[in-house]
This record gives C-alpha cells, sequence and structure tokens, in this order.
C-alpha cells in the first residue's frame, strides 16, 4: 500500500489508487474490512476452519474449472472422459485428485467449524443471521457434493443417485412425480447427469460463493466471537477501538497463513499418497462404469452423508411408508437452524459452562461418529441398534437443550478475554 | 505453539485411524500379492505375460501402448513384438475378440484398465492362482475367490490344474457340511509353483501400473511437494511469530 499516502483519507491520495478510490471504494473496504477490522486477539485452533473452508472453496472452484474443460457431461462418454483427465490431460490427475479430496476436506472443515460454533456459542445473539447463513452453506454444499459425486459416472455414482433420488418418491401425493422432474426421466439417466453438472457448476457454486460473502458481510458486521464469548465491542480505547481487538491484517493475515500452510502438508499428503483414502474418499465400486443392472455389494454414499444416511436407515417404515425416514434425516439438518433460539444458557463459551452442557456435547459428537460409521457398514449386527440409539441421541441434543442449559451451573464471564495463542 | 503441534499430531492420528479402519473393512482376507509398482522389471515381465495370455480377450482401453512402452522403459523394437492388436503406438491397447463373444462365454470379456481399482490387486493375484477342477461348470473350472466365473482356466498349462478342498463344517443340527476352504495340485504345470506365483504377481502388478499409470510419480513427487510445504510452514511460523510479538 506504498501508493497510498493517506489511508485514513480514501479518495484524497493521488496515482493510480486515487484514480481508482475516486470512482470505488477500493481503500475504504480495505481499511473498513481488513487493516482496521478488529478482531479478538484470543483466537485459539479451532478459529482456522473458517478462512480454510475459504481456501478450499477457491480450491474447488478453480480445479472444478480446469476439469470442466475436459470432462463430458454425457452417459456415454463421462467415465472415459474422468479417466482421459487421469492419464492423458497434462497434469489432469492432480487436478483431479485436488479436486476429489477437497470434497472431502470441505466436509471435515465445515463440521469442524460448525462444531467450533456449538463450543463457544458462536450462533448465539447478536450471531443468529450469521448462522443462519452458514447452515444454508452447509445445506448448498451437500447438494454440491450430492451432484458432484454422481457425474464420474461409475457404478457408486449411478446406484448413489438412484437411492438418494428415490428417497422424494416416498413423499406422499408427489413423490412420484417429484422424483421423474428430478430425473428428468423414468430412470436414472443422460438427462440426470446432463442437468446434475449444470447444477454442480453452475448454479450452485454461484449460490455458493454469494452465501459466503453474505455469511462474512454478516461476520464483519457483528464482529467474530472468541474462545471466551465476550463482546469485545462492549470495551473500547480512547481512538475507539476494541481493547481486546487487534486487526485483522497483519495479525490474522500471517497467522493464517500459518494454518493454511499446515493444512497444505495434510491436503497434499492426502493427494498424493492416498487420494482413494481407504477407499472413503474415492470408493472402489466407483471404478466401474456405471451399470443400471448390477448393483455394487453394498450401496453406502461417501462417508460425509453417512451420519445421515444412518439415521433414515434407522427409522422403520410405519403405516405403510418409508417416508418417515426421511423426514428424520430433513430434521436433523433443519434443527440445526434452531440452535441460537434453543439454547438458554446466559453464557456463550463452554469455558464458562457447566457440566452438563460439556457431557450434552461430548454425547452429542461421539453419537455423530457412531452414525458415520454406522452409515458405512451394512445394516446387520450390532449396527441397527447403534443407529437407533445415536439417532435419538442426535436429537435429544437439541430438543433438551433449553432446558439443560438453563439448569447448568455457569461460571462468572471475564471482563476482558484471556490470553491469546 | 505447541498446542498447535498437539492438535495437529491429535488430527494425524484420528486420520491414521480412520484410513486404517476403513482400509481394514475392505479387506476380504485374501493374502496380500506383495507387488511394487516401482519394480520396472517385474511390470515390463507383467506386460509381457498379459499380451501374450491375456490381450486377446480383455483390453486396456484406458492404456496406450506409447504410454506403457515410456513408463516401462520398453524400447521399440521390443514394443513392436508386443502390439499384438495395433500398429500405432499412441492406440489404446485393445484385444483381439469380437463384439459377439458373449456368445462363447456367456459374458464379454471384461476390460481390465481399472480391475486393479475396482477389486484390488490381492483379488487380481488371488483369482489367477485359484482356479480348480469342477465338472458342473462349462470350462471344466471354477474359482475360490469368483465363483462361477466365465473365464475358462487359461494359465493352467502353466498351473498345472487343481483341486478343490473341502472341510466339515457340521451346521448348527450338527450334520456333515462340507465347505470350500481351498486348493491344492492335480496335477503340474509347465512353470514350478515358485515359478507360477511370480508370473502371476508380475500380471497383478502390471494391472496395478496400468489402472494409475501417474502413481509411482505421484508418490516420488509428493515427497518434494511436502518438503517444500514443511519449509514454508516454518517461514509461515517464524513470520507470525515476529508480528504477533507485540501482541499482549
Amino acid at each position: 500500500m506504498a501508493a497510498a499516502p493517506d489511508p485514513t483519507q480514501p479518495g484524497k491520495s493521488g496515482g493510480l489508487l486515487g484514480w481508482i478510490d475516486q470512482r470505488f471504494p477500493l481503500s475504504l473496504l480495505w481499511k473498513t474490512q481488513v487493516a482496521e477490522y478488529y478482531a479478538p486477539k484470543n483466537f485459539n485452533f479451532w478459529y482456522y476452519f473458517g478462512v480454510l473452508a475459504t481456501v478450499i472453496l477457491v480450491i474447488q472452484l478453480v480445479s472444478g474449472i480446469f476439469l470442466t474443460m475436459n470432462y463430458k457431461p454425457s452417459s456415454a462418454e463421462a467415465f472415459a472422459s474422468v479417466e482421459y483427465i487421469m492419464r492423458d490431460v497434462d497434469w489432469g490427475w492432480l487436478i483431479r485428485y485436488t479436486h476429489s479430496t477437497g470434497a472431502s476436506a470441505f466436509f471435515i472443515v465445515t463440521y469442524l467449524h460448525m462444531f467450533r460454533a456449538l463450543l463457544y456459542g458462536s450462533s448465539r445473539k447478536p450471531r443468529e443471521l450469521l448462522w443462519i447463513f452458514g447452515c444454508v452453506i452447509f445445506v448448498m454444499l451437500m447438494a454440491e457434493a450430492f451432484m458432484g459425486y454422481v457425474l464420474p459416472w461409475g457404478n457408486m455414482s449411478f446406484w448413489g443417485a438412484q437411492v438418494i433420488v428415490s428417497l422424494f418418491g416416498s413423499l406422499p401425493v408427489i413423490g412420484g412425480s417429484l422424483v421423474e422432474w428430478i430425473r428428468g426421466d423414468y430412470v436414472i439417466a443422460d438427462a440426470t447427469l446432463n442437468r446434475f453438472f449444470a447444477l454442480h457448476v453452475a448454479a450452485v457454486p454461484l449460490a455458493l460463493v454469494f452465501l459466503v460473502i453474505a455469511h462474512l458481510m454478516a461476520l464483519h458486521e457483528v464482529g467474530s466471537n472468541n474462545p471466551d464469548g465476550i463482546e469485545i465491542k462492549n470495551l473500547k480505547n480512547a481512538q475507539g477501538h476494541p481493547v481486546d481487538g487487534i486487526p485483522f491484517h497483519p495479525y490474522y493475515t500471517v497467522k493464517d497463513t500459518m494454518g493454511i500452510a499446515a493444512f497444505l502438508i495434510v491436503f497434499c499428503a492426502v493427494i498424493f499418497f492416498a487420494p482413494t483414502f481407504g477407499g472413503l474418499f474415492l470408493e472402489a465400486p466407483n471404478f466401474e462404469p456405471a451399470n443400471p443392472l448390477q448393483t455394487p455389494p453394498h450401496i453406502a454414499p461417501v462417508w460425509y452423508f453417512t451420519p445421515y444416511y444412518a439415521m433414515l436407515r434407522a427409522v422403520p417404515s410405519f403405516a405403510g411408508t418409508q417416508v418417515w425416514g426421511v423426514l428424520v434425516m430433513g430434521s436433523a439438518i433443519v434443527v440445526l437452524f434452531f440452535v441460537p433460539w434453543l439454547d438458554h444458557s446466559p453464557v456463550k463459551s463452554i469455558r464458562y459452562r457447566g457440566p452438563l452442557y460439556k457431557i450434552a456435547l461430548a454425547i452429542f459428537v461421539a453419537s455423530f461418529v457412531v452414525l458415520g460409521i454406522c452409515g458405512l457398514r451394512p445394516p446387520s449386527g450390532i449396527y441397527p441398534l447403534l443407529a437407533k440409539i445415536c439417532t435419538a441421541l442426535y436429537f435429544l441434543f437439541f430438543l433438551l437443550m433449553p432446558w439443560y442449559t438453563r439448569i447448568d451451573r455457569v461460571k462468572p464471564v471475564p471482563e476482558r478475554v484471556t490470553g491469546h495463542a | 505453539m505447541r498446542r498447535f503441534a498437539v492438535w495437529l499430531s491429535a488430527g494425524a492420528l484420528a486420520a491414521g485411524l480412520l484410513g486404517g479402519a476403513a482400509s481394514a473393512q475392505e479387506g476380504q482376507s485374501l493374502p496380500s500379492a506383495g507387488t511394487d509398482i516401482r519394480d520396472v522389471e517385474s511390470l515390463r515381465r507383467g506386460a509381457h505375460h498379459f499380451m501374450v495370455y491375456c490381450s486377446g480377450c480383455h483390453s486396456l482401453k484406458y492404456l496406450r501402448y506409447n504410454r506403457m512402452a515410456t513408463d516401462l522403459r520398453i524400447p521399440a523394437n521390443e514394443l513392436a513384438t508386443l502390439m499384438i492388436t495395433s500398429t500405432k503406438p499412441f492406440d489404446p491397447i485393445v484385444s483381439a475378440m469380437p463384439d459377439d463373444a458373449e456368445a462363447w462365454f456367456g459374458k464379454q470379456p471384461p476390460d481390465l484398465s481399472l480391475v486393479a481399482r475396482s477389486r484390488g490387486v490381492d483379488y487380481v493375484y488371488a483369482y489367477l492362482k485359484d482356479y480348480y477342477v469342477d465338472k458342473t461348470r462349462p470350462w471344466g473350472v471354477n474359482n475360490l475367490v469368483l465363483p462361477g466365473s466365465a473365464m475358462p482356466a487359461v494359465l493352467s498349462p502353466l498351473q498345472g490344474l487343481q483341486n478343490p478342498v473341502f472341510k466339515n463344517e457340521p451346521d448348527e443340527h450338527g450334520s456333515a457340511n462340507m465347505v470350500l476352504a481351498g486348493v491344492e495340485p492335480l496335477t503340474a504345470g509347465a512353470l514350478k509353483p515358485e515359478e507360477y506365483d511370480q508370473f502371476v504377481k508380475d500380471i497383478a502388478n502390471f494391472l496395478d501400473y496400468a489402472a494409475e499409470p501417474i502413481k509411482a510419480t505421484r508418490r516420488s513427487l509428493g515427497v518434494f511437494v511436502l518438503l517444500f510445504l514443511f519449509v514454508f510452514f516454518v517461514f509461515a511460523y517464524l513470520l507470525k511469530r515476529e508480528y504477533w510479538k507485540d501482541v499482549h
């Protein structure tokens, strides 16, 4: 920013920047959103996952654009075009593995980012809308990942799409026509692949980018929460800056650079040494082309959907319809939107909450992980029972939240944040 | 920073456990083929065996002859002897099988480009070793790992024929119940058992290469990528520490 002699007076500077500033608020945006955006100084490990999610979004957009240049969205050519990318396109294998690993990485950091919000009460007033934008991003991300998984047109792509799309068929009255409308055919076919491609590369990414911008705007409007759950805006110095705040740039830009470097080490280790991740990130049956006549021995969605898939299977059919499982699975997502109003605790951060919330959160996380494992396994042995118990625990975490957060024994919250990382 | 390192190692541990659980889940207790895609000699032998014994019926339609020649360091004159089904080096490896092969075998012989990824190297290795005599099948043979396989025992002149071994596993009522437990040699083949084992291992290794020709390069490149990122991380950490000195 050497060209800006006086960044405190945007528009008054000379040169190219002055020319731009008179026509576009470049210096002003830089100042208000980056150089003088005050973030709490006590961010810890959990606060990396927001920036990492943004980084992965960019990785997915860029690698996706390059994949699109060689991918053929037709049921006759899709599978072969992916192998063409893997073998004949220069660095195509790297682009493809980056994109496929990026999909799983996106869910890992998003789940951890959401867990962070539960740890420190980041969804509570005044950040309810910030949280809701985040929930919508999560829903969009699931749609994006599901449709992307269909594109390679492997046998698991085909049968996964078959299972998930037919879920809509269990809805009363409209089910049948709705499924036909989604598929664009009477079966999963070329028309389905074409529309999923359109949605995956244009519609949903566009929505995601706008939602992420809205998420960041809401964040910068209310300011970031922190591990102490204290509003740093309540205590300002003579210059009007929060005493516990530090400018985002350079402090968090350098800290996040370090975090991104650490993330890239793990990310690249997977890309270069274990891109299928033992069949979790890229499933073995998906290296066989889609075959409507041959079901894979065991159909399971990719790992990041398995907790919800386990819930779907845990609910038995009742009154002659399977719709209850679908409703439970949908409710598991919808209930997330209400967290800011379900949480009645007088404090935000887990540091000052009592044992009830800590136990509840631990049970919730454990049940989510167990559900994920149940969803990966065939529904036999102990797994169906485990899935039923954990589905109940998942919902109890939310439904009992107003009660246990109110009666929990909380500790006094300090006035200033405690320490920094 | 210390806490950061703790978290990082915890994350790596969790990822390792997850990966381990996932691979443990996939294994169907097949013996390990013990192949190594960096062993170019083995790959080259495997390519020869494949062209002679397999490519008559099975294609590798996603692998080109010249890609194979470059990766396996096969000289041009030697490649010419391997190009049984084509004359152009940039052609993919197709089979000599006509489209109506289904009438002969009951099934079109599948393309094997990706079999090592969809089924695994260990599967290929076990499959080629576990043929046994079964008079009820059209070709008089059956397979332990793929019961009812449509493929005749093409390699039996090399391996020799094998007899099934049954063992008695009484059912819940205590009645005798014979289950297939393994195979034992019946006749000798042209190769000694350890020679045949290496023969099959080379084919499995070659099919592993064919399923992902970039695999060896990917791994060796990955070492340098990670080295760079570690160095970058150290400098990023030092930069962060320098800037954060004035945060109290």
